[in-house]
């Protein structure tokens, strides 16, 4: 689980453009990471590439927090 | 122009699709050329356009149905490696009074005319979001912004095809897409050739250039919207119609 945070964790720097210390697992992508629909979409294609997974729409949608990327990615690895 | 550039052209065994599908080949691109049922047409222009050295393969799918259409899209960036420009140029009639239009007529050309140019839209993206880089042209239709009786069908949907390309256009800008649509005014195809004399007189009556167009006038300003000529130009709708709806 702490691998695929600390992966996931430098994947949100990158394409949010965010500080390391801002990324926990309770953080909102829209809320705390600044984040607007476009963003999360780009973020949840880069998460896919990464971990070599498809992630459906439906699933993507309930994806808010940086703690909701990394889960669905440990179970679906 | 377009050198190097990959393009998917729906509808392109025939008509405006056919021109557009060359003068992009013309201009250096390879071409993905879709059709839906006329396989040999579609072959002539692979033909056609390998002939101006460039790559083309061709591909059949229903630009209604989403299965179709994220296969066609896969093929073209496995074939390609890339997809850079998409032309929504796929379209059928069902004409008809409103009244007496069936609904099954109403609904496939909501279908293919819009829904198509939806779905292309959307399975397209995720490319294009990724190179950083895209231009999308919808072919609507002069009709979608003025009316035309006997073709509810068609100018809803062609009407939908312009609101489309706004909503795109602002939804993707921030990515370097560009999504712009044409309205071509009344063109020498298969579509126009059903057409009567009489009512071919009444509609140069109201083209102040006096004259139908062809696919290739529409076929350049494709090649232009396609290009880095055009690089602030977005969500717009361009009227190719001999002046007939300013």
């Amino acid at each position: 689980m702490t691998e695929v945070f600390e992966k996931v964790k430098e994947i949100i720097v990158e394409q949010l453009d965010v500080d390391e210390a801002d990324v926990t697992m309770e953080a909102s992508f829209r809320d705390d990471l600044d984040a607007d629909s476009l963003d999360v979409v780009e973020l949840v294609m880069e998460l896919e590439d990464e971990f070599d997974i498809e992630i459906a729409d439906e699933e993507a949608e309930k994806i808010n927090t940086v703690g909701d990327a990394v889960s669905y990615i440990a179970n679906n690895q | 122009m377009l050198q190097g550039k990959i393009a998917l052209v729906t509808g392109s065994s025939r008509g405006i699709g056919r021109a557009i599908a060359l003068e992009l080949a013309k201009q250096g691109a390879n071409i993905a050329v879709n059709y839906a049922g006329s396989e040999d047409k579609a072959e002539e222009v692979v033909q056609e356009i390998k002939a101006l050295g460039v790559e083309a393969i061709k591909i059949k799918a229903n630009v209604a149905n989403e299965d179709d259409v994220k296969a066609m899209i896969k093929e073209v960036t496995k074939t390609f490696g890339a997809l850079h420009i998409l032309v929504n140029n796929a379209g059928i009639t069902r004409d008809n009074l409103l009244m007496r239009m069936k609904v099954e007529d109403f609904d496939d050309v909501i279908e293919t005319n819009l829904k198509g140019a939806f779905l292309c839209t959307k399975t397209v993206t995720r490319q294009m979001m990724k190179q950083k880089e895209g231009r999308i042209i919808n072919i609507a239709s002069i009709v979608g912004v003025s009316g035309n009786p006997g073709q509810a069908n068609y100018v809803a949907a062609k009407a939908g095809m312009i609101g489309l390309t706004k909503s795109t256009a602002k939804e993707l800008a921030s990515r370097n897409i560009l999504v712009n649509a044409i309205a071509p005014g009344f063109i020498t195809t298969d579509m126009t050739d059903i057409l009567t004399e009489e009512q071919k007189e009444a509609m140069l009556a109201t083209i102040p250039l006096e004259k139908l167009g062809e696919p290739e006038d529409i076929a350049n300003v494709v090649t232009f919207l396609a290009s880095d000529k055009s690089k602030y130009i977005t969500g717009q709708t361009i009227h190719v119609d001999g002046g007939m709806v300013m």
